[in-house]
């Protein structure tokens, strides 16, 4: 029986929920509809010349990077390399944007912000190449180790810029995370901690247009990804990510602002992955010519090129200085990589537990005896002789 | 004001009963008080002090930056945690109840489990995950999973989990003060039992690893750890009138795992049977019986058997008492343990 059929009762006049009002204000938080770009407009002309030409130098040496590194696959010295061709822009700024205090969390990709951030060529692709995990001592650096699985890093991200503000560093972190990335759980997750927590930290996600072979409008219903900011409280930031002007303009203002107390930010790098996901993969199942050849005409390198010496700030020699000085890199990094890793077959029982388990000690024990035999030396059982 | 754990024998407050929930509060608490890179987070352990009140009081004495209300996600809650002690910090996160981890088990797995080794040693992350675990309360379907098989599968994990008062203390003491994360799986069944007890006079806390013989007995050992502790231990009393001296042996961690202890205590009965309340398929008693087998073989006067929980989903709580092993079972397998080689 509904109320209004009770006999006699009054027209039924449902109570008004208690005064509702948003938590957050919306309007401040939503991305600008077109990315935000720097060279080729106005607001080129308050950037740092010197800023521009450094860009200009790490992009050359990125890209000699990637290219030497899929070169080594090849040679079979790596096993795979996930190449960021097309996206140094956004590599070479986050790197740049960032203190020495504050800490990276790379992807798998991400390599080439590791090394821009001063990281060893060759430390940077000991995971690639097979012989460690991480090369690098995490610390030393400020970089955490480079993240496979997809989104996992971003709570790191969060948790390491938390516990660093309530010791009261001024650190922040900024976390990397492509187009697929940001379908994950970890995302959402990491972005609702951010957001609660006023973490300092930024998110940039490469939209690189797919995810292996995934394009964006199979990944995501929204506008744009950097749309999804609002969702959780931040403000999200649109950006051309082939403008290396633009990316550390935007990154900058994030990282400027987190470091301030005022939270975290989302920003959306609108980009393109010029090769395939890896050296394994074939990209002309998912994609046509005509797409690659169009990004290619708004390449990131080109792009700071014509900027640079449209303005008279770089000539025929200042290109060729950056080009000798990045063949330089990639012949060095080529003769490092070519010597074979001396590993300690030992060290894979080292690291697993403060101290080895007795159950440790005896498979390490086990490995020792194989290996005195594979020596071909009179290899005798440990563990027999122990009973 | 800093509560130090007196060393052990130096009695300096008498005893008075205690749960083991307020021993795991005490020892949250202490370790807190001792170390301020100590915090603790999750769902509902601030103000509320947690479902099982094991985090009561510590938002208001240590303050919400150190044991803090989360947002309701527990990969959210594992994976900050691991941002936090790569910082230098020490969590001690609260899975609210076993199947409620799941979701962090990427966390716990990927990069938890794996960090140390992921750096070559270079970024320890001491990380204390809480697992209320088990079941014996009524809770309804993902409230008495026990999810210790996959804990213990991960390399990189130690697997702690204690029986007593006493353990829950020094056991959770221990762990906090590990720089190896561990997972520490509380036996929600048993929160509410009683033991005199009283902080400022614990029993000796042991180093994570080492089992410890409850009861000396000659004939059988029952092997065993978390809420089956108190089962076999009834079990034990009960076989008595059938002739039977059972030794029981509560393993408290499951990784690293005693095989010294437990294949001493074999070697000396001869008989083996192992009790716990998960799934016996891929189970802990599983590998526990083939340890067990290939240290303890020309002692062994029968096979070493297992009672376990049914290879079932965790039954709906009105049928749970069919499913949890329980005194019978445990004295129908060593009653079996007369074993005859069939021709």
């Amino acid at each position: 029986m509904t109320v209004q059929e009770l006999p006699g009762a009054a027209a039924y006049r449902p109570t008004p929920p208690p005064a509702w009002k948003p938590l957050t204000d919306p309007a401040p938080l939503l991305p600008d509809p077109e990315p935000y770009r720097v060279l080729g407009t106005d607001a080129v002309a308050d950037v740092d010349p010197e800023l521009l030409l450094r860009l200009y130098t790490e992009l050359v040496r990125g890209r000699r990077y990637n290219a030497q590194a899929t070169a080594l696959t090849k040679q079979g010295r790596l096993a795979v390399y996930p190449s960021s061709t097309g996206q140094e822009a956004c590599e070479i700024a986050a790197a740049l944007v960032l203190e020495e205090r504050d800490w990276l969390f790379p992807s798998y990709r991400d390599t080439l912000a590791a090394v821009a951030r001063g990281l060893d060529p060759v430390e940077a692709l000991t995971l690639l190449r097979g012989d460690r995990h991480t090369g690098y001592d995490p610390r030393e650096h400020r970089i955490a180790p480079l993240c496979t699985p997809l989104a996992t890093q971003l709570p790191h991200a969060v948790g390491l810029a938390h516990a660093a503000r309530l010791k009261g560093d001024d650190v922040v972190a900024l976390a990397m995370v492509g187009d697929g990335g940001t379908s994950e759980g970890d995302f959402h997750e990491a972005l609702n901690f951010a957001a609660v927590w006023r973490a300092p930290v930024v998110f940039l996600v490469q939209n690189n247009g797919f995810a292996i072979s995934v394009p964006l409008a199979k990944q995501t219903a929204a506008p744009s990804l950097a749309h999804k900011a609002v969702g959780y409280g931040m403000p999200g930031r649109l950006v051309d990510g082939n403008d290396a002007a633009a990316v550390h303009q935007v990154l900058g203002e994030a990282v400027a602002r987190a470091r301030s107390g005022g939270g975290p930010t989302l920003v959306e790098a609108v980009t393109y992955r010029m090769d395939a996901h890896t050296n394994a993969d074939d990209a002309t199942r998912y994609r046509v010519d005509s797409e690659v050849e169009a990004w290619r005409a708004h390449d990131p390198i080109r792009l700071l090129e014509r900027e640079l010496t449209g303005r008279g700030l770089l000539g025929d020699d200042g290109i060729e200085e950056a080009r000798v000085a990045a063949e330089r890199m990639a012949a060095a990094l080529r003769e490092r990589m070519n010597a074979d890793p001396v590993l300690d077959p030992m060290d894979l029982f080292a690291h697993v537990y403060v101290e080895q388990t007795t159950q440790l000690r005896e498979q390490a024990a086990r490995l020792r005896v194989e290996l005195e035999a594979e020596q071909g030396r009179h290899g005798h059982n440990d563990l027999e002789e122990g009973r | 004001m800093t509560t130090a754990a007196a060393p052990a024998g130096e009695r300096t407050a008498k005893a008075k009963p205690a749960t083991m929930a307020q021993a795991l509060g005490r020892a949250l608490r202490d370790s807190m008080a001792e170390d301020p890179t100590v915090h603790v987070l999750g769902e509902d352990v601030g103000t509320l002090g947690g479902v099982f009140r094991i985090t009561d009081g510590l938002a208001k004495e240590f303050g919400e930056d150190r044991c803090t209300d989360t947002p309701l996600a527990e990969a959210g809650i594992l994976g900050t945690a691991v941002g936090m002690a790569m910082y230098g910090l020490r969590p001690v996160v609260e899975m609210q109840f076993d199947a409620f981890a799941y979701p962090a088990f990427e966390q716990l797995i990927s990069h938890v489990a794996k960090m140390r080794n992921r750096t070559a040693g270079a970024m320890p992350l001491p990380i204390t995950v809480r697992v209320p675990y088990g079941g014996g309360i009524g809770g309804v379907e993902h409230h008495s999973d026990s999810s210790e098989a996959y804990y213990i599968a991960t390399p990189g994990l130690h697997v702690v989990t204690p029986a007593t008062v006493e353990d829950a203390y020094g056991l959770l003491r221990a762990s906090i003060a590990s720089d190896d994360p561990v997972v520490f799986l509380e036996p929600k069944r048993l929160y509410w039992s009683k033991a005199d007890w009283s902080p400022e006079a614990p029993v000796a806390v042991e180093p994570i690893g080492r089992a410890v013989v409850r009861r000396p007995g000659r004939s059988a050992t029952l092997i065993t750890y978390g809420p089956s502790l108190p089962v076999c231990m009834e079990a034990a009393e009960a076989a008595v009138e059938e002739g039977w001296d059972l030794e029981v042996v509560d393993l408290r961690s499951l990784v690293p795992f005693d095989d010294e202890t437990v294949a001493a205590s074999v070697r000396r009965t001869g008989r083996a049977v192992v009790v716990h309340e998960s799934s016996g398929f891929g189970g802990p008693g599983g590998e526990i019986a083939a340890r067990v087998t290939e240290r303890c073989f020309h002692h062994l006067e029968a096979p070493v058997l297992r009672v376990s929980g049914f290879d079932i989903p965790y039954p709906p709580p009105m049928q749970e008492r069919h499913h949890l092993p329980g005194v019978d079972r445990v004295l129908d397998a060593v009653a079996r343990l007369q074993w005859e080689a069939e021709s």
